[in-house]
């Protein structure tokens, strides 16, 4: 039994694995999760999935959260610690996660920023744009959507000013798991009508030159689903699933 | 001029970044930036960290933000031994996973407990409504469980046998709310014995030291903040507590 990845292409980190799995060639088995149609305890969400490991810890539950993986006995979740095992294992090409102890740090960097600012607020888009709606019925709180916007653009204007800047890519020359990370994120308002590349050209240029690198076809392949978000509203969603996040996401409108 | 590292040992990475450094005797520069003085908006720290923020690190010409980043970027450069950043894959990945899950939930959750039971308080001379510090407390005892019984589990560290990153990342952040008030070991003995675990494991009189600040931060006084800063930490803080 090889590598198996859990993912649910909806999800931004899946589709950063997605992509960089598939961009390197690495053999693994793609097992689908559905996050809006599972049974119980399954829903999108941050918390962490249940590893089991060597030394013989409690029941894995992959199929609770994503992204998870699992390689023989062995699994792992959280998006970041996903990527580098996979670039260590299969020894990816140097640039996207250079040897060079300074440019090794600055995706450090950008991977750790990533958590509390672009990833804070470029998800509550499709949260409040699609889902609110959905699981709750209440109008789309257009209030709330340009706080998220407004805390969306702070975020940006740091990316363009501190970690992009005048370069190429996010650590110079060639693209590394920093900028794999950042687009996925940001595609996430364009799939549900929040176009924030259309008015800042630099970003967009950046964007075009990270799908070039990875293969514009698996970059379009592996958004297919969140540019078709629309088709969501459509899905049976499970009823306790419905249930269980709506009080969530009311609390999210507050 | 060698590394230097501008802290604050108010803040939970600040501390994480201190104790590793003495731990393994890496020579640095401790450039001392003020929170409460407002010592990260000066233009002079700027240069430093264009994103006002500490904990950060200039090396020669080369200057970086974030804890996880310079952690590992010591333990690469001054190659520390084997267990903080283990060489073997899995362990290593128990180490990432921890470090990326932590930011949110730990962190995050500790931090607004900090700042909802003490530093809000502080600024604006109120205690705030004691719902909100139940749920605030419910936040963290919810993820602190998931810590216990995800990450920890039965293991004497976070990655096995030995401290890794990941237990000096996650103690310093669980020492903030602690420093509010809410002794979160208490109750917990498996907690409590890792804690002292991690303690014993880097040294205890430097981990004390490292924690004198916060330890003490009940007898903080808002005089002690700088009277043009005060405003603009509330806001600040009363949005965090918010998105926390």
């Amino acid at each position: 039994m090889g590598l198996e990845l859990y993912l649910d292409l909806l999800s931004q980190p899946c589709r950063s694995i997605y992509i960089f799995a598939r961009s390197n060639n690495i053999p693994f088995e793609f097992k689908q999760v559905e996050l809006f149609k599972g049974g119980p305890g399954t829903g999108p969400g941050r918390a962490a999935a249940r590893p089991s490991n060597s030394e013989g810890a409690g029941k894995v539950s992959l199929l609770k959260k994503v992204p998870a993986l699992k390689d023989g006995d062995f699994t792992l979740a959280e998006c970041t610690a996903i990527l580098l095992y996979l670039s260590r294992k299969y020894n990816t090409p140097d640039h996207w996660y250079p040897s060079d102890i300074q440019k090794r740090a600055q995706v450090d960097e950008y991977l750790s920023w990533h958590h509390t600012n672009i990833r804070a607020n470029a998800p509550k888009t499709m949260w409040i744009k699609v889902l609110i709606p959905l699981f709750t019925g209440q109008p789309l709180p257009s209030e709330k959507l340009q706080e998220v916007m407004e805390g969306l653009s702070a975020s940006l204007k740091q990316f363009e000013e501190r970690f992009l800047k005048d370069k190429a890519f996010i650590i110079g020359s060639e693209i590394s798991l920093a900028d794999l990370v950042a687009v996925v994120e940001l595609m996430q308002p364009v799939g549900v009508g929040c176009d924030i590349f259309e008015d800042r050209p630099r970003l967009m240029e950046w964007r075009r030159r990270v799908e070039d690198a990875v293969g514009k076809e698996l970059f379009f392949q592996a958004h297919e689903m969140i540019f078709n978000i629309r088709e969501l509203s459509n899905i049976q969603i499970h009823p306790q699933l419905k249930e269980h996040l709506a009080p969530v996401l009311m609390k999210m409108l507050k | 001029m060698g590394l230097e590292l501008y802290l604050d040992l108010l803040s939970q990475p600040c501390r994480a970044l201190y104790i590793f450094a003495r731990s393994n005797n890496i020579p640095f520069e401790f450039k001392q930036v003020e929170l409460m003085k407002g010592q990260h908006k000066t233009e002079e720290f700027q240069k430093v960290n264009m994103l006002m923020k500490v904990p950060a690190m200039r090396d020669g010409s080369f200057t970086l933000a974030e804890s996880i980043a310079i952690l590992l970027y010591m333990v690469r450069k001054f190659k520390t031994p084997d267990h903080w950043y283990p060489s073997d894959l899995q362990k290593r990945a128990r180490v990432d996973e921890y470090l990326s899950w932590q930011h949110i939930s730990i962190r995050g959750k500790g931090s607004k407990l900090f700042l909802m039971k003490l530093l809000l308080p502080l600024l604006t001379g109120q205690p705030l409504p004691p719902e909100k510090l139940e749920g605030a407390t419910e936040e963290l005892n919810a993820v602190l469980k998931q810590f216990e019984e995800t990450f920890l589990q039965d293991k004497p560290f976070i990655a096995g046998s030995e401290i890794s990153l990941a237990d000096l990342v996650a103690l310093v952040e669980l020492m903030q709310p602690v420093g509010s008030g809410y002794d979160l070991f208490e109750e917990r003995p498996k907690l409590a014995a890792w804690r002292r675990r991690v303690e014993e494991a880097v040294g205890k009189q430097l981990f004390q030291e490292a924690h004198e600040g916060i330890l003490n931060a009940k007898n903080l006084t808002v005089d002690m903040i700088a009277p043009e800063m005060l405003e603009q930490f509330k806001q600040h803080l009363l949005k965090q507590a918010q998105v926390l």
